[in-house]
């Protein structure tokens, strides 16, 4: 073999050519980008159109009909902006707390021994997970508007709960503050548990006896929200919505375009969720749990300290980013004009001022910072599922 | 001790079979029993009233609003009068020849390079990949051989959404291919690039890429160039949802034992090679079911192109909604959009089941 010499050592050189192929690609998007970026600004001049942030300093003449903060048609396109951000977290939050329990409750009943509830599951599975979401946002809101009854016949399950095609009445809390009690007591339930947790496992380490971690667990994280809503509930005094002559009077009315949008994310996420949840049970192999069985452990310890633990690892994953596609698919609601972060800002706001740059920059900057939240949050989360490796 | 040899106890007789499965499956446990009785109620409750809607209180002949007076089930005659829409969108009638002759060349393609084992696969699929993608858009587009154009705004319905998803496809494949491999190969900067590249993608919603592809990619072009509107769209969702392709091909590329590679260039090939002759061939084996759920995912993303204006079988249905001309109905066109979508959707991942199970994915 010839050895090479002089430059051609060099040029064939392992390091050279790596740093040449990187350099070269770094630098051609670069040139790319910055093709990109002097014909906008090119055409941005000769179109005339303003460009910078100051737009978002001036009243949008926009009013929204669902909205957790203040917002007139005065206000600002900041403020707006915030409305539709909160908007969107409002519906992200329902409907991954809804998708998840319908698809825990979906994917466990899928693997039923009574034959029918698995088929029925299953039935429900493939129906959503085959057709696309937009069917469903615009099929539901279609439904909600065209075929529910008017006011006057409003259907209602009792309990001050009205359903009509304007849509969904229901009493409400004089002061809501109260019911930030539950998230808190969750939360405080959370860091008990995570102590007695501890104490627990230091303790059994010690002496050898156990403590019903999980019974303690439940009663602290589901017990004590629940008790914080009973009491928040009896707390308050609740206004109840009235029939009148042409609107109902008192509580307040959940629109039909949030009735919608959130059913149909629920439900189409659920699906998804249940096969995920489906996919994991069935991924504890069975010699752990006939291994546990020849241990002497009963029925609901061998599920509770063989099959969710090792079903939560291959779960939790998937379901992250189920989540993030719950909250990037949120975005459908501007299909129904849902006043979220898509529609008032994409929308309204880029047909009113055309500054078509900052709003994207703004936009996208938006949803990848949920996003990233999002995961870092459920990778936090799963470290503590996670095989502990050293 | 006994010489005798005794015939073993027969088997307890199985009376009722299907009583004994309904026992065991049904009515195994009072719960079981309880539950079972709900799904029925459940069902009892929906069944007979959606069979009732779409069949036996729906009217099916007659052309106009007027035969559907009064009735209380679904409106079939509606989607028939919008059915040439559903499949061609606004396409000129005279020239709906041309969506034909594209239809049933693909379908062909398609039927051949799905079929296991079909002899010469790679010369179709070659013909398929390169000669079909161009060769379509000139028939469907026109101006070439005394074509007449018909402008991509008149184009809709199935057409539009198959045209979509096969040719954001044709870009998201070897996209997401060569994010895959950047993401996985040595060089720093470039595995830098293309992980910013994925999680950016991923990271925002498919929506606001189509909505905005339709208001930035106008900006960075040249002034004076034109890009049409439904090729903003084919590009926005080919970028995104490349993406999401070059995690599945990246799952199939940690499968490979890194031997693989090694050996291979212990064997003095270069990089190219290694990849196009050893690495790619098998991890792609492994990723063909998460890329056709992938493509699943990316049919019925094509929908999302009603927010350009952009009329796919979901958008005429959409449309088909404010016809004037058949005030008060909608849900029929939704239903039938939404079956066709279903059928589509559920075939494929049908098929990429029974991929997973012949290539024995998971079993390794």
């Amino acid at each position: 073999m010839s050895k090479r010499t002089g430059l051609s050592r060099y040029l064939f050189d392992r390091r050279v050519l790596d740093a040449v192929t990187q350099v070269a690609v770094v630098g051609g998007l670069c040139a790319l980008i910055w093709y990109f970026v002097s014909n906008a600004s090119d055409q941005l001049v000769r179109g005339g159109i303003a460009s910078g942030f100051d737009f978002l300093w001036r009243s949008s003449g926009v009013d929204v009909p669902v909205k957790l903060i203040p917002h007139a048609n005065a206000s600002s396109y900041a403020n707006l902006l915030l409305v539709g951000v909160l908007n969107t977290l409002l519906v992200s939050a329902i409907g991954i707390v809804i998708a998840t329990v319908l698809g825990f409750a979906i994917g466990i009943a899928r693997l039923s021994r009574n034959w029918l509830l698995a088929r029925l599951c299953g039935a429900f599975i493939e129906f959503v997970r085959n057709i696309p979401l937009l069917f469903f946002v615009l099929a539901w809101y279609f439904v909600i508007v065209n075929m529910l009854p008017p006011l006057r016949q409003s259907l209602s399950p009792g309990a001050g709960i009205f359903l009509n095609n304007r849509g969904l009445y229901i009493p409400w809390p004089d002061q809501p503050s109260r019911f930030l009690a539950v998230p808190a007591a969750f939360l405080a339930g959370a860091v008990v548990f995570w102590l007695v947790r501890r104490w627990a496992a230091a303790r059994r380490a010690r002496t050898g006896r156990g403590f019903p971690v999980g019974t303690v667990g439940g009663i602290l994280m589901l017990g004590l929200p629940l008790a914080a809503a009973l009491g928040a509930g009896a707390a308050s005094v609740w206004d109840v919505p009235v029939r009148g002559g042409f609107n109902f009077r008192g509580g307040i009315v959940l629109i039909p375009e949030f009735v919608a949008i959130v059913v149909a994310l629920a439900t189409y996420t659920a699906g998804f969720i249940a096969e995920i949840v489906r996919g994991g049970i069935l991924a504890v192999s069975k010699g752990q749990i006939e291994a546990a069985q020849a241990l002497g452990l009963k029925h609901g310890e061998i599920l509770r300290l063989i099959v969710v633990p090792q079903a939560m690892r291959a779960i939790v994953p998937p379901l992250t980013s189920q989540y993030l596609n719950l909250i990037k698919n949120s975005s459908f609601g501007a299909f129904i004009a849902f006043p979220e972060t898509v529609s008032v800002f994409l929308g309204s706001t880029l047909t009113q001022t055309g500054q078509a740059i900052e709003i994207a920059a703004i936009t996208l900057a938006i949803y990848l910072a949920i996003s990233l939240a999002v995961s870092a949050l459920m990778n936090w989360y799963n470290r503590f599922v996670a095989i502990p490796t050293r | 001790m006994s010489t005798q040899t005794t015939s073993p106890a027969r088997p307890p007789a199985v009376r009722l079979r299907a009583l004994g499965w309904v026992r065991a499956n049904l009515l195994a446990t009072p719960l079981s029993a309880a539950v079972t009785l709900l799904c029925l109620w459940l069902l009892w409750q929906t069944v007979p009233g959606l069979i009732g809607w779409a069949v036996i209180d729906a009217r099916w002949s007659g052309t106009t609003r007027e035969a559907c007076q009064g009735a209380t089930g679904a409106c079939w005659v509606f989607v028939r009068a919008w059915f040439d829409q559903f499949v061609y969108g606004f396409y000129p009638v005279d020239q709906r020849w041309r969506v034909d002759v594209a239809g049933i060349v693909f379908a062909l393609f398609a039927a051949v390079l799905l079929w296991p084992g079909f002899p010469r696969k790679r010369v179709v699929g070659v013909v398929a990949a390169v000669a079909f993608p161009p060769a379509c858009i000139v028939l469907l587009l026109g101006g070439w051989f005394g074509l007449p154009v018909v402008e991509t705004r008149l184009w809709g319905g199935m057409m539009l959404t198959a045209f979509m998803a096969v040719y954001a496809g044709l870009i998201a494949v070897p996209l997401g291919i060569l994010l895959a491999l950047g993401r996985q190969g040595r060089l720093p900067l470039i595995r830098t690039v293309s992980v910013i590249l994925i999680e950016f993608w991923r990271g925002v919603p498919i929506l606001t890429v189509i909505f905005l592809a339709s208001f930035i990619l106008p900006l960075i072009v040249p002034a004076g160039v034109t890009v049409d509107q439904l090729a903003r769209a084919v590009i926005a969702l080919g970028l995104v949802i490349a993406a999401y392709m070059a995690e599945v091909v990246r799952g199939g590329l940690q499968t490979l034992p890194p031997g693989q590679a090694e050996a291979a260039r212990a064997l003095g090939l270069n990089y190219w090679k290694t990849t196009l002759l050893i690495v790619l061939p098998q991890a792609l084996r492994v990723s063909i079911p998460g890329l056709v759920n992938e493509f699943i995912a990316l049919i019925k993303n094509t929908s999302l192109v009603l927010i350009i204006s952009l009329f796919d079988l979901l958008g005429v249905a959409h449309r088909a909604k404010s016809d004037p001309q058949w005030a008060g109905q909608g849900l029929e066109a939704y239903v039938f959009a939404g079956g066709v979508f279903w059928l589509v959707c559920f075939a494929l991942s049908r098929y990429s089941l029974g991929l997973e199970r012949r290539l024995g994915v998971g079993k390794r």
